[in-house]
């Protein structure tokens, strides 16, 4: 039982410790499970010193049979992006619970037990080294989040929970399908096992086989990432969450299907990901600026922002389906970048509903009189969220850019109709927001920051400016796990093996000598 | 073969969970008859249970004397102990739910009880039926009893529609049974499993007509388990009888009935298995896909649960296309599981429909997370072992189904069984969602709940998270025994 173990169980225990909690003490609740989260948080900055130090390979691996038939392990470890999502998500769950504070008053006990149920999910998915244990955190997240639309949303709250889960679900059960599927042919469920008789052409997919499984597993995951066409939950779900769902779901849950694509499609699948990368670069780069022209015309801040999410992510899959290191480090920190930055943005959008109760951007207009740190805060965010220099979304876009372009200039080229858009339909919806004429129920209702709310807001400022400036704070690592990935998807060892038969194949190997 | 009149020791033991339920439900009978007051029929349901107890330890008796009896026509063995476990255990559970709700309803009587002791010994002697006549005889033993417990409620009109039909298309169903019997008999020359399966081996005078006569046999098997196109009496059964009853219909005679099923097809027509195993398949299919998609549209929480149990049952044939023994073993652990976590739902609704069951529909759940948190939790646990959701034992059951079938190579079955799993999904959700999604529409007073259904419900609870945590426990037993003596 290592730390990483540890932080894997905590958020379970204090889960089923908030449900013991007497529900009428709602300060109690609170209390707790912020200061559970916060020790959760800091258990967690430990883990990144072991696991630099070889952010190759995998650290805090703890490997123990579970079940004995069918072998299913608890294989848990992580490497240089496994480490980095795993901190987003024990970083972001306290900020979540500070955010719910006012907000939630209702059915409080619930509301704080769940987001820890979340936390529990998200860590461990980011961290399973075992198909099996990955299947079972990754549908353990769908049932927090499920109720944290459902019960705490707003109006059309219930048709979004049920949307998002049966989406999730349908894709779910047929990445199990494959995964029985790999299970019959290497008889194991542990992935680095699984990856070691790949390797050495112990087991060999044919290539129906290797496509039809590579597009299983893709479709579960581009649901959740979510990828055009499959995005149509997301704008429901988003607009219609609690503000901290809709943090943990943009910032976090939303990684869980891009972390899938990276961890398991391309290492597993690496000549169905090849084959297939042009026409999901196409996907990508439609839901690119797909999602962007869809947000420029939002009158719903809310809805905008989730259009924006549907952007930034095709930034993400493209640059998974580049296959060079610049396209995947790139995309891996577009992941982190968005989960700050849209983080932050979904939460001062929320800041805003509980002042004025309203996400139309209409109703708002001159915000900067009565709350000039508010839009202060906000118009930082927005530059994020944009691409702006200095700021940490820019450099994952420039990166992934870069390895677009080396794959197909023309996919950078259209990719980056993306960024200019972006800057579009954010700085319009802040000029409408913020300046001109300040109404009547502005003035009335909206006011600057409370220190709760700088509390929550500032931390994720912090590391907006960081990861724009100190990139290399996380690029290493990111780039020395992202190299492993790679490495392993080298073309031209696997499409031989597949496509000659074992004889030739011996036969090129000993010409290659 | 002599016949023997003096059955030896060894052979008694192997029988000792039918002796004990027969003696003790003629004696609490007798017992029924003689004290009429209100407290002797609650010492008759301590009675009822104690014996069920006796049961199951007379069954781990009869686990510890394998071998044949009486003529080779019962057997003892790891899966008869099995499904009698299986089959007691959803016994005893009904049996902790009705004393508190036949009060409610004003029917408390002791025949309740002996009813179904007769009906689990039917049951324990299908689980060990070596024996076609046995089969027969376990069914209509069990069967009887139950067609009466369903329309227990004499004032009950629902009841009595449930009860008649049940009787109407059970003896009908039983007579298809019996008919595939003969024919085998005709063909074969025996009963016995294992002489027909040698029988057919050898050689019989048209494999066409043993195939017709299995046909036959699985009509009458196909409407026990409620699989399709034999499953239309379920909901309407399940909907109009008493809700513990429904409870134990939908998983105790199931289970058994499941048994034979396997049994008689794995042993005894094992010959054959390339003519019934397509027929399966699609059988499996149907019942998956019209369990789950007529269940979408009801607002009836039991017959809910009816359209819910013909989908599982579709679920557990397909772990019987497989015909192989990974396959069984999943069916075994996935009627366990099953059991468990229906029977828990089934408890709760005992608990919500109130007196004479008013309140089933899913209007009636409305904000029942504020009025009663912990009925709605426990609730929640048994939906989502339904659906599926890892942790709990319903996802093992499934996960072990498909991985057998994926074993199997049935890749097609596995895919639409788990896009169908996805469906069913929805309507599950939706009880979630009147649940925690809804406020409560009135404010009444919250009836507390007895001290036997609430045991009910919290064991099966307990019992379908931990085998969500440690499937082995059940698991590795089923897997044992899971490959038939043939």
């Amino acid at each position: 039982m290592n730390l990483l173990d540890f932080l894997i169980a905590a958020p379970l225990v204090g889960f089923l410790f908030t449900l013991v909690l007497p529900k009428e003490n709602k300060g109690l609740i609170k209390m707790f499970t912020l200061v559970f989260s916060l020790a959760v948080f800091a258990a967690s900055l430990l883990l990144i010193g072991p696991a630099l130090e070889r952010p190759s390979a995998m650290t805090w691996v703890t490997d123990a049979p579970w079940i004995a038939s069918p072998a299913i392990r608890y294989h848990v470890g992580m490497d240089g992006v496994s480490l980095w999502l795993v901190l987003l998500s024990t970083f972001l769950t306290p900020i979540s619970i500070l955010l719910s504070w006012k907000y939630i008053d209702h059915r409080v006990k619930e509301f704080f037990a769940f987001l820890l149920l979340l936390e529990f999910g998200l860590i461990g998915v980011f961290v399973a080294l075992d198909l099996f244990l990955f299947y079972v955190f990754w549908e353990v997240c769908l049932v927090p989040m499920y109720f944290l639309i459902g019960i705490w949303g707003h109006d059309r709250r219930i048709y979004a929970a049920v949307k998002f889960f049966l989406y999730t679900m349908a894709g779910s059960v047929l990445m199990l399908v494959a995964i029985l599927y790999i299970y019959g042919k290497a008889g194991t469920f542990d992935y680095p096992a699984i990856l070691l008789m790949l390797e050495t052409g112990k087991l060999a997919f044919t290539h129906m086989e290797e496509t039809l499984l590579f597009l299983a597993f893709f479709l579960a995951f581009a649901i959740k990432v979510p990828l055009f066409p499959l995005h149509t939950w997301l704008p429901d779900a988003h607009v219609e969450a609690p503000t901290a769902g809709s943090v943990m779901l943009a910032a976090v849950m939303l990684k869980m299907g891009t972390y899938g694509l990276l961890r398991f499609c391309l290492p597993m699948f690496p000549v169905a990901s090849k084959e297939n990368a042009n026409w999901i670069a196409v996907l990508a780069i439609t839901g690119i600026i797909y999602g962007a022209l869809v947000a420029l015309v939002q009158p719903n801040m809310k809805k905008l922002v989730a259009y924006s999410s549907v952007s930034h992510l095709g930034f993400v899959v493209l640059g998974l389906f580049s296959g060079n290191q610049w396209g995947l480090d790139g995309a891996v920190y577009v992941m982190l970048a968005h989960g700050i930055s849209t983080g932050a943005l979904f939460m001062l959008v929320g800041f805003l509903y509980e002042r004025q109760h309203s996400l139309d951007i209409k109703d708002y207009g001159g915000v900067a009189t009565p709350a000039p740190w508010l839009s202060t805060v906000f118009l930082v965010t927005t530059l994020a969220s944009i691409g702006m220099p200095l700021l940490n979304n820019f450099i994952g876009e420039y990166l992934v850019l870069q390895g677009a372009a080396k794959i197909n200039i023309w996919w950078a080229v259209f990719a980056a109709t993306g960024v200019i858009l972006s800057a579009c339909y954010m700085l319009w919806m802040y000029q409408r927001t913020f300046y001109g004429e300040t109404p009547e129920s502005v003035k009335h209702h909206v006011h600057d920051l409370g220190a709760r709310e700088w509390a929550c807001i500032l931390p994720l400022l912090a590391l907006m400016i960081w990861m724009g400036v100190f990139a290399q704070t996380f690029l290493p690592s990111i780039g020395a796990s992202n190299k492993t990935i790679l490495d392993r998807t080298q073309p031209t060892r696997n499409e031989l093996r597949v496509a000659l038969p074992a004889a030739a194949s011996t036969e090129v190997a000993n010409h290659g000598r | 073969m002599d016949a023997n009149f003096f059955p030896q020791t060894a052979e008694l033991l192997r029988f000792l969970p039918e002796i004990i339920l027969t003696i003790a439900g003629t004696l609490l009978l007798l017992m029924e008859g003689f004290k009429k007051d209100g407290d002797s029929r609650s010492l008759i349901a301590t009675l009822a249970a104690v014996a069920i107890g006796l049961a199951m330890y007379g069954t781990v008796v009869a686990y510890d004397n394998p071998g044949l009896a009486f003529s080779n026509m019962l057997v003892s063995d790891g899966f008869a102990a099995f499904f009698r476990l299986v089959a007691l255990g959803v016994g005893l559970l009904t049996v902790l739910c009705s004393s508190s709700y036949l009060q409610r309803e004003r029917s408390h009587s002791g025949e309740f009880y002996v009813l179904l002791l007769f009906s689990l010994a039917g049951q324990c002697l299908m689980a060990a039926a070596n024996e076609l006549m046995m089969v027969f005889i376990g069914l209509e033993v069990s069967s009887i009893a139950s067609y009466i417990l369903a329309g227990y409620l004499r004032d009950d009109k629902r009841g009595n529609e449930s009860a008649l039909k049940y009787f109407l298309l059970g003896s009908f169903a039983t007579a298809f049974l019996l008919y595939g019997v003969a024919w085998v008999y005709g063909m074969t020359g025996s009963t016995n499993l294992l002489e027909i399966r040698a029988a057919m081996e050898k050689g019989v005078p048209s494999m066409t007509m043993v195939s017709a006569a299995a046909g036959l046999m699985l009509v009458g098997l196909a409407f026990k388990i409620s699989a399709a196109p034999f499953q239309v009496w379920a909901p309407d059964v399940y909907q109009g009888a008493p809700a513990p009853v429904a409870g134990f219909l939908s998983a105790g005679p199931k289970a058994v009935a499941f048994a034979v099923l396997i049994r008689v097809f794995q042993t005894a027509f094992e010959p054959i298995a390339a003519r019934w195993e397509p027929v399966l398949w699609v059988m499996a299919l149907l019942t998956m896909m019209i369990g789950n998609f007529s269940a979408l549209w009801q607002s009836n929480i039991k017959r809910m649960l009816g359209y819910s149990s013909i989908a599982h049952a579709g679920y557990v044939l397909v772990a019987v296309t497989t015909h192989s023994t990974t396959g069984t073993a999943a069916a075994m652990f996935y009627l366990a599981a099953y059991g468990l976590m229906n029977y828990g739902a089934f408890a709760i609704v005992t608990h919500v429909a109130g007196k004479g069951e008013g309140k089933v529909t899913l209007d009636d759940l409305k904000g029942l997370s504020q009025k009663e948190p912990a009925v709605a939790a426990l609730l929640t646990v048994f939906l989502l072992s339904l659906i599926g959701v890892p942790l709990t034992a319903g996802f093992f059951g499934k996960f072990y189904i498909f991985k057998a079938a994926m074993d199997s190579h049935l890749v097609w079955l596995t895919a639409l069984g788990l896009l169908n799993s996805a469906v069913a999904a929805y309507y599950y959700l939706r009880v979630l969602v009147v649940m925690y999604m809804h406020d409560p529409e009135t404010t009444e007073h919250v009836t507390a709940i007895p001290g036997g259904l609430k045991l009910t419900m919290w064991v099966t609870a307990a019992a379908t998270l931990v085998l969500g945590i440690f499937p082995g426990l059940v698991l590795d037993f089923a897997a044992k025994f899971a490959a038939l003596n043939k």
